[in-house]
């Protein structure tokens, strides 16, 4: 019963991001909501299946996914927050504060 | 279970045709990396759930290739669109 309501709990959250990326304005908005399930979704739905298999080597496995998921989410994210940025997909309009506003501009090599 | 089967399946689907609505329309490449990043995390969560309810472990490896897939398309296809818009 805890595992489906681990699971339940991962699903609106999966869905809470399909509406925000469907409907938010720009590359960096939908990215936050996006974020989402690819973190706490994820590690809920992990929880919830290692709660109904129990067994060794499975959770074993549910922690690797859910460990590279965490070390990995976050680069993937920073790269196309960079990429939106320097290509200017972002709508300024929208930033409350713009650290890079007065940076030097740089090549967008990467 | 069976209740928790439908939920997570309506949930898990309207979640995915927005992802998809997202991919069709999304003006710009960056829009379709980060969609199909969360169209990937959606498909792991279907998985995982389908292992938990079944109770088998067999598709569990699968979780882990997906895992490792979404990260190396993401910034493969990310350093391709900044090459692309420079």
């Amino acid at each position: 019963m805890l595992s489906g309501a681990f699971m339940v709990a991962g699903a609106l959250l999966s869905l809470a991001a399909g509406i925000g990326v469907v409907r938010f304005p720009d590359v960096l908005s939908r990215m936050h909501a996006a974020t989402k399930p690819q973190i706490l979704g994820l590690l809920l739905i992990l929880i919830g299946v290692g709660l109904r298999l129990r067994t060794g080597a499975e959770v074993a496995t549910l922690v690797l996914v859910g460990v590279f998921q965490l070390a990995t989410a976050p680069v993937a994210a920073q790269m196309v927050g960079r990429a939106a940025y320097r290509s200017g997909r972002h709508r300024p309009d929208l930033l409350v504060v713009d650290e890079l506003a007065d940076a030097a501009p740089t090549t967008p090599d990467s | 279970m069976t209740v928790v089967v439908v939920i997570v399946t309506a949930l898990l689907s309207a979640a995915a045709l927005l992802a998809l609505f997202r991919i069709v329309r999304g003006p710009s490449l960056l829009d379709r990396v980060v969609a199909t990043d969360l169209l990937l995390a959606i498909i792991v969560g279907a998985v995982g759930t389908e292992a938990a309810v079944n109770r088998h472990a067999t598709t569990l490896p699968i979780l882990v290739v997906l895992a490792i897939l979404g990260f190396a398309t993401s910034v493969v296809v990310v350093r391709f669109a900044a090459r692309e818009d420079s």
